[in-house]
Formats: C-alpha cells, structure tokens, sequence
C-alpha cells in the first residue's frame, strides 16, 4: 500500500524536523534557552507541523478529487454508441473499474508482468477467464472500448499516484527548509505553532459538519439516480413495494413507513406508560436507595445492543406470541391470528423494552427540573402527591416529556436489527399487529445488502429509502431538541 | 353559609387557634427547634422575627406539617390546632392542610390559567358543587386577595404572566379559596418590590378579619406594622413572644434588644 | 379535573374533626394509593424484563461454551495417506479430505467393537456421529505432522451438532422424527459410548477462539475470528474518534466565539448523535466503498464509520468534562503568564482526562455493539476462516464482527447456531459490562467535585 509508506515517509520527515528545528533554535541563542522567544519545543514543533501538515492535507484533498477527475476523463472515452440498452454510463463505467481492479490485481499476483496486462487485447485474450484465476470475477465479457478505458483508467490512477507523491513530498521539503531556516531566537514559534493548532481544532469541530454534508450528499446524487430509472411519483405516491430485479420493480415508500410507523406506535404504546410511570416513582415517591438501586439497573436496559433485542425478539418473544395467539390447536388459547414469530407485535413489543429506560431518564431529567416551589404551593394547599404530580407537576413538564417521546419516536423509526429479526418482510398496509409488516430500515438493509447493482433501480431505492429515512429522524429530533431546550430555558 | 362561618368565627375573638408545647424539631442530627411554646390566637396576625436561620420558617412549616415532605425531619412535642394534635397519627396531613394554607417566599403560581390557580384547591377538596358556585369561590378569593379588578378581564391568562405582586397576590387567593382557618406566610414580600409589598401587607391586614395569619418575616419594620402579636426566635429558641407593641418598644429579654437595635442579624 | 361531579355534598373544610377522615379524604386516599401502585409496576416491569432478558441469555446461551467431543484412537494408515512412502508433504496434500474419511470410519469402529458394543449400524453410519469437520482436523495434523503416518494416534473429534444437542437435552428421539442427519440408532449409540467415556461434554475453547464454519457444521463454529474484527475496529475508533472529538471539543469549548457558525456546528453535533445508526452505514457504503474504492466488508471501512457514529457522543461527554473544569483554573495559568492554548493543554485537559476517557470508553462499547451499518458494508456472512495474519490484514481483509457474527448465526435455520447465537451474545455482554464497569471505576475514582 504506497500511500501507507508515503505517511510513514512524511511522518518521519516530520520527526527529523522536531528535532533539527530544537537544535538550530537553541544553537542560535547560544545553548541557552532563557534567549529563545519560545520554548525550544516550540520551533521543533514549528518544523515538524510545516513539513507534515500541508502535505498530508495534499495527500487528502489528492485522494478525493483524483477519482472524479480520473472518472470524467474516462467516462468521455466510451462513446455513447457503445452503453448498451437499459444500462447507463455509471453501469459501464463500473465494468471499467472492475476491470481495471482486476488486471492490478493480476499484476500484484505476478499473473501478468505489467507490460503484458497494458499489451492486452481483447480480441486474442480471453480476460474474463484470465482473470477469474486470479480471483477476480467479471459479469460479462469484457468489450474493446471498456477494455481501452480501463487502460486508460489504469494509466491515469498510476501516473496520478506518482504526481501525487512527487507533490507531498516537495511540500514537505518546502516547507522543512523554509521552517528550518526560520528557527532563530526572535522567531515567535510559539504563536505560530499554536496558529497552527487552532487551525486543527477547526478542522476537527468542522468534521461534524462535513460528516452532515457526507450524509446528504452521498445519499442526493444516488436518489437522484434512482429518480433518474424510476418514477418518483411511485416512491413517494404509489401503493405497492414489489422489487423485481428483472425490471419493472413497483418500490412505494407509503407501504414501508406504515409499517415503520406501526411498529414504533407499538413500542411507544409499551415504553411511554412504563416509562413514565417509572420516571414520576423514582423522581416523586422513591428514597435515595431505591432510586441508587433500580435507576443504574434500568439504565442497563438502554446499555444492551440491539442485536441482543433483535434475537430475543426472533427467538423468544416471536415464538411466545406464536403460542400464545396462534397455532390453532397446539396453542395456548387455541387461537389462529397469528401464522408466523415474526410480526408487527413482536417488533414493537421488543423495541418498547429497548425504548422504556430512553423515555424513563429522559422524564426522569424533565420531571426533575419542575421547581419544588410548586410541588410546595400544591402541598400546601391540601393536595396529595398524585394530585399534585398530575395536575401540577406533569403539565408544567408536559412541553419537555412531548419531547422525549418525539426523541423516542426517532429512535424507534430508525431503529434496524430488532425489525429486521423480528418484524418479516412482507410490505403491506394492514391493521392487524399479528402480521408480519416490513419496515424502512429493513428494506435498506435487504436492498444494500448481498450482490448490489449500483445501476438498478432496486438498488439505488436504499439511497432514496435512506434519505427519506434521514428527513423524516432529523425533523422529529430538531423539533424534540428545540421543545425540550425551550422547556429548560423557562426554569433556569 | 361560609360567610355565616366568617361571622362566627369573628364573634369569638381572641380565642387560642394553634398551641404548640414543646417543641422541637430535628433535621437529621441538627437541632433546628428547641422547646417552643406558643399559642397563636384567632383573628390575629402573629409576626415571627429573627435571625436567618433561627428556626421560624422551620417553626411555621411545622404548622401545617410541610415538613412532611423532607424525609430526614423530625417533630416532637404537641401541636394543637383547635385543641385537636396536628401530629396524631390519625390526622391526614392533607385534610390538615385544607384548614392551615400556606403562601411561599417567591410567588409560586402554577403554569395554568389564573382561574384555573384559584380553582385548583376548591376543586381537589370538592368545595363546589358545580362550576356556577366554582366561578363564586374563585371571584370571592380574588376579591379578597384585592386582585379581582386587576384579573378579572382576563381568567383564561396563564397566572405566570402576572407581575410579582399580582402573583403574590393570586397565591394568596389560591390559599384562601379552600377557606382555611389559619394563614401561613413564609416571607411573602421578600421577593417583592416596595409598592407590590405595601399592597400585600395591606392585604394581610385586611385578612385578619377573617382568619388567623402568621407570618415569617425579616423585616422587623413589616412585622410591626402588619402584625398584633410577635415571636421573637433565635438560635432555634423562642425567646419572646408578646404583642408587638411591646416587644418593639420595650422587649424584656437583652437578645430581643439586641436584634430590635440592629447588634445581632 | 373530574372531581367536580365526584362531590354532591360539598363539605367545608372547617367542620370536621382533624382526627376523623372525611369520605372524600378517603377516596382521595385511595387514588394517591392507586397511583404509587402504578409507578411501583412500571418500575417492576423494567425490572423484570431485564431480569427475564439475563436470564434467557444465560440459559440459552451457556451451553455454547461446552461441546460434545468423540476421543478416538485413529490409525494413520500410510497406504491410504503416502502410498509412495517418501513422506514428502507435496504428495501428502494430495490426499483430500475424501482420503482420510475411511480411516476415521475405521477408527470408530474399532473403539466400538473394543468396546464391545452392539450395533446394526454400518461403519459410516457410526462416523456420522463425527463432526464433518472431523476428516478436516485428521488432514491438518497429518500435514503438520507427517512422520507421525503408519502410527496410532489419539484424537479428539467434535461430535456431530445433532448428538451435541442430544447431550444438552435440546434434540430428543421425538425431535428427530424427520431428521435425515441422525437416527435413533446412532442416539442408542450415543448412549453407550457416552457411558463408556468416548463421548463427553466438556468445556469448548475454540468457541471463544474460533473462526465461524459453514452452516453444515454447527459444533465447529466460533467467535474467535469475529472478535479480532471487533478488535481492529475499536482500534480504528480509537485511534480516530479520540483525538478529533477531543480536539473539536476544546475548540468548541474553549476557543469558538460565540456565532453562527458555532451555533451550527452545535446543533449539527446533537443531530449527528441521534441519526439512525443505518444511515452511517449508507454513508459508508457511499463514500468509502462506492467512492474512495475502500475494500469492502474491511475492518477499517467498518472502523471510519463507526467513528463518525461515535464521534458526537464523544465530543458531547468531553465538552461536559471541560465545561467541568472551574474557570479559575484557567484564570490562574493565565495569570502566571501562559497563553490560552497552553493553559487549555496543560491544565484544563489533564484534569478534565478522566471524563474524558469515560465518555470514550462509553463511545467505544456503543461502537462495539453496533450491527446495522457493518451489514451494509459487507462484514456479515460467513467471511474469514482464519485469523488475520498482519495488521494490515488485520485492517483490510475480509472480517466479520461479534455482532454482525450473532447476526449471522441467527438468520441459519439450524437450531444449533441459536445456541451459538446466545452464546455469543454472553461474549459480547462479558466485554461491554467490563467496558461499562471501568468507565464507572475511572469516573468514581477521579471524579473532581469543585
């Protein structure tokens, strides 16, 4: 991996110039660092941070444009004659990547020296097969045009990666020499050193915004593509979720989210009273060793992966509710509602206990930052504490808990491996809980997951899935945020 | 009926409403009250002066039991409100509460509509029977309370916009509306400006009519001019009580003195 | 609210007695009792869902660190396994698995006839009480081992899932009705060796250790792999999450004027740690697999994402540790002379470490348990079947994670992976609570009142 010895090369560089930049600062004031402007482990540090900073940032900016730029360029070889029916230029292009991929590949495994792999011609060679021995499977035969721009592709990667080597490190020397020769007893390193620092920090803090743009970004461009092959009056109006990867697929959102909505429904139905209910015991009625005791114990609830909420939905609350609802005549009651362990019930029913300390804490934090003084003038008019806890208490909370529970139902919506283990997968609008029901999540994770065609359809939907996903979590957490941020301000 | 209630209970004037014997009062391992006797009579304004923590509001807090809800306090000694122990097991702090009100140092209104404040304390005693004597009540405890003209326009508002005085001034409706029989003040006018508080204390006069107050005060200058009688506590003791007259004008015990002239606070 | 039509006679408060309840105090009573009811059955509800949950992990996860082994005595015939006799290793793995099946047949039936049991079942039949993984492990030693062939060895076979569950109560001879993979001769079998001492239940390191195996041989599979996974991942977090959390977060605690800008930033934070965990995996999947060519189901890729997943619980619980520092700490550095950043670096970052460090360790073991996105990027699966042998292989190979391992062993149909499910999940638990446990040490122990 050359970019990995790179870093370790402009790292090294980097530590020679701590340590030349200290010497030559001290030199300068004679041995004695009292003469110095800084500490001398400052200018080392001012060597060090001139010649690694703005060569790694070369090193990254490279790595992220290079693959557009390579990608336009290449993509302008393959003539629009050549992009078979039904496929676009990304499907072809992807052809070429792989293609690409595979005769490095071969060439690492020493298959092809790397003259023979650009000497290639597909006319006399079989590629598929050639590469296929070295573990690099192709979908289809590989056609000239596609082979001459993975060539091409190849070519442009290779010469950029070494143009990028030849620039980070020239910057680095530039900058080694021009700090190296700055580090003299009047140069003010420590200021330019911790210039230097906070201009990192700003990177860091700016990475939450980069990572929000990422998200929104990375999900646009394919649910733009996705709109491109499909209708979006369908995704967004139409009333059926039936994927068929031979074409024609019907992918409607309005079914998944009712079943997303119908499961977190469920689990608010379990986690709001439970929790609640908990959240007005410990904070109104409970002593210090009750609260010491069942608040941490509560909160382990919250502690535990999904995944082990996901098994115990699939294989022990799934199979209860099957005997205790159906199974006709094997079952419990003799019932026949329920025909299978998975099901909106068993989803929602888990993913409530998951949910129930999330709303308990949450209240628990809000009940808590109601003033005593009016728990007192309810008190001293007479009232008792449930009087007082609903009528006084609870309403004044009432803009705070809303807010929980919005943050809860954000939680629920978006949450994965319980639905996926314990809800199905059949897509439909149906009122009846005992019937397996697919969520948004889910169908992400079976359209992303397995062999994906980054071309159809039926795979880009997760990207639109995804954002819509996305939007539909952000607005209910802005709004829960803000209520509860509101509610604060009024009694600080 | 209620005001033939108020007309006798003016009748019999000056008559003992609570007698506390022996007091004392622990808050974990402090000793926060120690040996109170007092008898607090109808029809009358009890001032209780002191220090910072000297133990009056810890004393008043006892009157209705208030310190119920902090879980590390303790009472021992008789409290008898109407010759009946206040601390008798069979009592229920609620019913108790409902005869001896209670209006806090900040105004405490709750966060719902101003009728909805005054109401809230008629309603879980079940003082009305139907939303025509409800709307009385709560009109006779305003009018009482001198706020009536200032809300009257407007009963749906919530009572947390209202000005500090008027809040005090709706707490103080709030209490009376259960019709209680003893009136407890922790420091009512100290988060108050002086024209909100020369409105409250013309208001606690005016209740005396009607109940017994006792309020906890800092200012020895509200204490004389609102109160009949005065409890002078210090240190957790009770050192003087007597009218007011004569605690300010010629306090027997040196302590009193000091306090009075301004050497001890 | 309702309390108006509860009430036909109005009694004023002042007639009555302290000591005698009122009707109306009573029922009151009762409600407030109702109502302290119901907080007490939240309560023990949370409670015993908890309590249910422990329990149905330990029950049915601990028989998965137990194993059902077949001791054999196994003669490595060298016409069947070198019949040039040279020994040399070339020659040797030439004999597949295929090679090596007779002669664990042979083996088992000899200690059966040693043993002197009856039986009508064929020698293939009696093998088939083996793990299929059995021939495997017979190759492997023969090729570690070569000069060992024409000798008598003892072995420790897995037994076949089947027999395992036998074992452990949950296949019965009712269960096997239309079982092709056993019979109720080979349980009768079973039984007589079990009472001989050929066959045992004892305990099973290769599950801790292990690689997973395919969905034939339940009894083979492990954690082991799945785990280093998990490892090269937390490393990844670590590495990354740490110091750019901590470095956003004294920026923004610390230096950020207050503006716009940081008000976006902010809000952008508290969004960030409520986004759905699966749309990180989007995220992924998108940048880098789809666009950097980052390779797909790598521990690293897993890494970046659970990074930018764990980030904002980091910054938010080491801003909440620097907001903890008083302020006179920083007045008293700059009072003797330093700058801002060195008072931040030498005094307000050092005392605030141990909260730090505790918010991380939070981070990491949220990380840890996360599966969602791992899915979208391809590390679920049965992927790895030996342990990385670098780092970098480490990093870049193909991998699963104890999670996404559960995941995976839960969606087989045979029952034998649920047990495995379970049991990996008392892994998975064992590492968290230990998390968990020096996160509250660390926080009780260093945690500074002001």
């Amino acid at each position: 991996m050359p970019t990995f010895w790179l870093v370790v090369l402009l790292l090294a560089l980097s530590a020679l110039g701590f340590a030349m930049g200290r010497r030559r600062a001290l030199a300068s004031a004679g041995g004695n660092p009292r003469n110095l402007h800084s500490l001398p482990n400052y200018y080392g540090a001012n060597v060090a941070m001139s010649t690694a900073v703005p060569a790694l940032a070369i090193l990254a900016i490279w790595l992220l444009v290079q693959p557009i730029v390579i990608e336009n360029r290449v993509s302008a070889l393959i003539p629009e004659t050549s992009i078979p029916e039904n496929t676009s230029l990304s499907l072809v292009m992807s052809d070429v990547r792989r293609l690409a991929e595979g005769l490095d590949e071969a060439v690492n495994q020493s298959f092809l020296t790397q003259k023979q792999s650009f000497a290639l011609d597909s006319a006399t060679s079989d590629i598929r097969s050639d590469l296929g021995a070295v573990g690099v499977a192709l979908g289809s035969e590989v056609r000239p045009e596609v082979l001459e721009a993975a060539q091409s592709y190849r070519q442009l990667s290779s010469s950029g990666a070494t143009l990028m080597t030849v620039v980070a490190v020239l910057s680095a020397l530039v900058g080694f020499f021009l700090a190296y020769r700055n580090s003299d007893k009047e140069f003010r390193a420590r200021n330019v050193v911790e210039r230097g620092v906070m201009a990192l920090l700003v990177l860091a803090a700016s990475l939450a915004i980069l990572t929000t743009v990422g998200i929104v970004l990375s999900m646009f461009f394919e649910t733009m593509n996705f709109f491109g092959l499909h209708n979006w009056r369908d995704f967004f109006f139409g009333t059926t979720w039936a994927p068929n990867f031979r074409g024609d697929s019907e992918l409607s959102i309005l079914p998944l989210l009712w079943g997303t909505l119908y499961i977190s429904a469920i689990a608010l139905m379990v986690a709001v009273p439970v929790g609640l209910f908990a959240a007005i015991y410990l904070s109104e009625y409970a002593g210090s060793t009750v609260r010491a005791f069942a608040k941490p114990l509560l909160e382990i609830l919250a502690g535990i992966p999904t995944i082990v909420y996901g098994l115990f939905a699939l294989l022990t609350v799934g199979p209860l509710l099957l005997k205790l609802f159906g199974q006709g005549e094997n079952g419990v009651f003799g019932l026949t509602w329920m025909s299978g362990a998975t099901s909106v019930l068993t989803a929602g029913v888990v993913m409530g206990i998951m949910l129930i300390p999330f709303v308990s804490s949450l209240s628990d934090d809000i009940i808590n930052a109601v003033p005593q003084a009016l728990r007192d003038g309810s008190l001293g008019l007479g009232a008792t504490k449930s009087e007082t806890v609903r009528q006084v208490v609870l309403p004044a909370a009432l803009p705070g808990i809303v807010g929980a529970i919005l943050l809860a139902a954000s939680r629920a919506i978006g949450e994965t491996m319980i639905v996926v283990m314990g809800a199905g997968a059949i897509a439909k609008f149906s009122g009846n809980p005992f019937e397996s029901m697919t969520t948004i999540t889910t169908r992400i994770v079976s359209q992303l997951t397995g062999d994906t065609d980054f071309a159809s359809p039926e795979t880009l939907v997760a990207f639109a899935l995804g954002l819509s996903l996305f939007v539909l979590t952000l607005g209910l957490n802005v709004l829960a945020l803000y209520i509860v941020r509101k509610y604060r301000e009024q009694y600080d | 009926m209620n005001t033939m209630n108020v007309m006798d209970r003016t009748l019999e004037t000056k008559t003992t409403k609570i007698a506390a014997r022996d007091v004392n009062v622990y808050y974990g391992d402090t000793h926060a009250i120690k040996d109170v006797n007092v008898k607090i009579e109808a029809n009358t304004v009890t001032a209780f002066i002191g220090p910072s923590g000297c133990g009056k509001s810890t004393f008043l807090r006892c009157l209705n039991r208030m310190n119920d809800t902090i879980d590390i306090c303790r009472v021992t000694g008789d409290i008898l409100l109407d010759g009946e122990d206040i601390y008798d097991k069979r009592v229920d702090p609620v019913q108790l509460r409902a005869k001896v009100g209670m209006v806090f140092q900040k105004p405490n209104p709750f966060p719902k509509s101003i009728f909805d404040n005054v109401s809230y304390g008629p309603r879980i005693h079940g003082l009305a029977r139907n939303k025509a004597e409800l709307e009385e009540i709560v009109e006779k405890s305003l009018r009482r309370a001198a706020i009536w003209e200032e809300v009257k326009d407007r009963l749906d508002a919530p009572g947390t916009g209202l000005s500090g005085g008027q809040q005090q001034r709706l707490c103080i409706a709030r209490a009376i509306a259960t019709e209680p029989e003893v009136l407890l003040m922790d420091e009512p006018c100290s988060a108050l400006d002086p024209i909100a508080t020369a409105q409250v204390e013309e208001l606690i006069d005016e209740l005396r009519a009607s109940y017994s107050v006792v309020i906890v005060t800092h200012s020895m200058q509200q204490a004389a001019r609102v109160s009949q009688k005065t409890a002078f506590f210090h240190l957790g003791n009770l050192v003087e009580f007597g009218p007011t007259g004569q605690i300010f004008t010629n306090p027997e015990d040196p302590r009193t003195e000091s306090y009075i002239t301004g050497r001890i606070g | 609210m309702t309390d108006l039509s509860q009430s036909p006679t109005p009694v004023p408060a002042g007639q009555n007695s302290l000591l005698t309840l009122s009707d109306r105090t009573k029922k009151r009573n009762a409600a407030e009792k109702r109502f302290k009811i119901y907080g007490i059955s939240a309560i023990a509800v949370g409670l015993l869902m908890l309590v249910v949950l422990v329990t149905t992990i330990v029950s049915r996860g601990t028989g998965a660190f137990q194993q059902s082994f077949i001791t054999l005595k196994v003669e490595l015939l060298e016409a069947k396994l070198d019949k040039k006799g040279n020994r040399n290793l070339e020659d040797i793995k030439k004999v597949t698995t295929f090679g090596y099946a007779p002669i664990v047949k042979a083996a088992m039936q000899q200690a059966v006839q040693d043993l002197g049991i009856e039986t009508d079942l064929k020698s293939k039949q009696m093998a088939a009480l083996l793990s299929k993984n059995a021939v495997a492990q017979l190759r492997a030693y023969v090729l570690e081992n070569p000069e060992h062939i024409g000798t008598t060895v003892e072995f420790r076979f897995l037994a076949q899932s089947r027999v395992d569950g036998y074992l452990k109560g949950r296949v019965s001879r009712d269960s096997i009705e239309n079982d092709k993979n056993i019979s109720p001769q080979q349980l009768d079998l079973a039984d007589e060796l079990l009472a001989a001492g050929v066959l045992e239940k004892t305990f099973n390191l290769d599950f801790i250790l292990g690689s997973d195996a395919s969905d034939q041989r339940p009894e083979a599979a492990g954690m082991g792999v799945s785990m280093l996974g998990s490892l090269f991942m937390m490393l990844v977090v670590l590495a990354l999450a740490l110091p750019i959390g901590v470095a956003a977060s004294i920026y923004l605690e610390e230096f950020a004027a207050k503006n716009w800008m940081t008000d976006i930033i902010e809000v952008n934070i508290a969004n960030l740690a409520a986004v759905p965990s699966i749309v990180y995996g989007i995220l992924g999947l998108a940048v880098f697999i789809n666009y950097m060519h980052l390779p797909m189901s790598a521990p690293l890729v897993g890494g970046l994402v659970l990074t930018l997943m764990t980030l904002p619980t980091i910054i938010i619980s080491t801003r909440a540790s620097l907001k903890a520092v008083p302020p006179s700490i920083r007045d008293a550095a700059l009072g003797v002379g330093a700058s801002k950043m060195q008072a931040v670096f030498h005094h307000v970052l050092p005392l605030a470490a141990p909260g730090i460090l505790t918010g991380t360790i939070i981070g990491l073991a949220q990380a840890l348990g996360e599966t969602a996105p791992l899915l979208l990027i391809g590390m679920v699966g049965f992927i790895a079947s030996n342990a990385p042998e670098s780092i970098a292989d480490g990093l870049l190979a193909p991998n699963s994670a104890m999670p996404a391992q559960i995941y995976e062993w839960a969606k087989r149909a045979d029952p034998a992976f649920y047990e495995r499910a379970w049991g990996g999940i008392i892994i998975l638990l064992v590492f968290l609570v230990t998390m968990n446990t020096v996160a509250v040490i660390l926080r009780r122990r260093f945690e500074r009142r002001w």
